[in-house]
């Protein structure tokens, strides 16, 4: 395997890992908060699990640029890249969602754990509750946006 | 334990928070024509077992023991669990001393506190075994047995143990390390020192029970505050105006029960910034400190109602709510 490719595979693996770990973090502790919730009201299940779910895109949109970043070098079918400045070039185009993902990911679940508390005490305050937490996204889909652009207009000469 | 290992714990709380009492609750409850009234109230909000037909007593203390039971599931840290079982710790001391030296027995006022409930307590304190008691109990345990036994002095054996009891919160809470708790304990030191400060100038006393009665911290110079409640009113008013709590000096103008409502919601204010905290053990501490002040509340207005006051003079001794 060229470096190229290995730099390449690196920045792929980055985009799943970190933005993974990020909303594996922030589901983790709005789960946390949505089943203090739901263990003293139940009929609050159905909101308190939009807001849990809320930091698991930043895993789903890593996982779509690994997705057409393997694609692109060859591995899941087509010529494998050989250049170490075009597997340089992948990595950096991986980077955004990867660093987003997780920073976003993070603060995504805490803000969604303040908006359940919110939701347990005035139940018909949802619709803004899950207002607070969605800003958050806005920053993972920019990352997303600018690592897609990236990875599919790297030119292989 | 992590801030972030209360987030389930917290949420919890925050649905339980719903079902506080409001000030405008109390409102209601205070306009109503007599305690059997309040009483149904409480019971319809699903205070006591819920059949209505408890006495305040048994009710109030179900509530108590509903609010502890819940602490304890939630599993706080317990560096935090035992600033609050503290106050109810020193008071089955006090009353084990007072039980085994005046032999008699009112066995409904012990707490049922793990470890140290009625019978553990009247076994330590009956064999002078202050040796297992915990270490910040076993020299007030001693001293204050030693007066009850040689000069039968009620009052100064409440001070010793009542000192001992704010000096280990407040110990205790800046060795938890929770904010809250330590804004709290020293809150609760300072108004408490001036709550007795007001109460020895009113009975005459001297400087030096002052001086032994004081807890020391560091929001009010206890030195200065017992040379002041030893003149006068008016120097311990003078006092208060100026070393920052001029509210306490113009409660205590108004009405003695103004002033202990002024205590009272001092201390609700150092608890409120937590309705707004999610992953700390901050939000449960709040809640438990705004149940004791719910319950005591309730006390207040039921008697009220039970002794014939006047609506206006039950809502001068109401207290703000954390619900």
């Amino acid at each position: 395997m060229s470096l190229g490719m290995a730099l390449a595979l690196l920045g792929a693996a980055l985009a799943t890992g970190l933005a993974g770990c990020g909303s594996a973090w922030g589901v983790g502790v709005a789960g946390q908060a949505a089943a203090g919730v739901v263990s003293e009201d139940p009929s609050q299940f159905a909101k308190v699990l939009v807001l849990q779910l809320l930091p698991g895109t930043q895993g789903i949109y890593g996982l779509l640029v690994t997705f057409i970043t393997l694609s692109s070098i060859g591995v899941l079918g087509g010529d494998p890249i050989e250049s170490t400045s075009v597997g340089l070039m992948y990595l950096f185009a991986c980077l955004p969602i990867a660093i987003v993902g997780l920073v976003s990911g993070y603060h995504q679940g805490r803000a969604s754990v303040a908006s359940i508390g919110l939701v347990a005490k005035k139940p018909d305050q949802f619709g803004k509750a899950m207002l607070f937490p969605a800003m958050v996204e806005t920053y993972a889909i920019l990352a997303l946006l600018v690592s897609i652009l990236s990875v599919t207009n790297i030119v292989q000469a | 334990m992590g801030d972030t290992d209360y987030i389930f714990s917290v949420a919890r709380i925050r649905v339980k928070e719903t079902s506080l009492l409001t000030d405008a609750d109390i409102m209601q409850m205070v306009g109503m024509k007599d305690a059997d009234a309040v009483l149904a109230f409480l019971a319809e909000k699903g205070w006591g077992d819920g059949s209505g037909s408890q006495d305040a007593d048994t009710m109030l203390a179900q509530e108590d023991e509903k609010t502890w039971d819940l602490m304890r599931e939630l599993k706080l840290d317990p560096a935090v669990f035992q600033v609050l079982s503290y106050p109810k710790l020193y008071h089955n001391l006090k009353a084990a001393i007072k039980e085994t030296c005046t032999g008699s027995a009112p066995g409904h006022i012990y707490y049922d506190i793990d470890g140290y409930g009625r019978d553990r307590m009247l076994k330590i304190v009956g064999e002078k075994d202050f040796q297992a008691l915990p270490a910040h109990m076993k020299d007030a345990a001693q001293k204050a047995y030693e007066i009850m036994v040689t000069l039968m002095d009620g009052q100064r054996c409440d001070i010793i143990i009542d000192r001992a009891c704010l000096e280990a919160g407040l110990a205790a809470g800046k060795k938890s390390r929770n904010r809250l708790l330590m804004d709290y304990e020293e809150s609760t030191v300072a108004v408490t020192d001036i709550k007795i400060a007001v109460r020895a100038v009113k009975t005459h006393k001297n400087i030096t029970f002052l001086r032994e009665a004081l807890a020391p911290c560091k929001s009010i110079d206890v030195n200065g505050l017992a040379a002041a409640a030893s003149m006068s009113d008016a120097a311990l008013l003078e006092y208060l105006e100026s070393h920052g709590y001029k509210e306490a000096a113009d409660a205590l103008r108004e009405s003695p029960s103004a002033f202990e409502r002024w205590c009272d919601n001092r201390l609700i204010e150092t608890i409120l910034p937590q309705k707004m905290n999610s992953v700390s053990a901050g939000p449960i501490v709040a809640y438990y400190l705004g149940r004791q002040n719910e319950i005591k509340t309730a006390r207040i207005i039921i008697t009220a109602k039970a002794n014939g006051f006047s609506e206006e003079s039950t809502r001068e001794r109401v207290r703000m709510m954390y619900g």
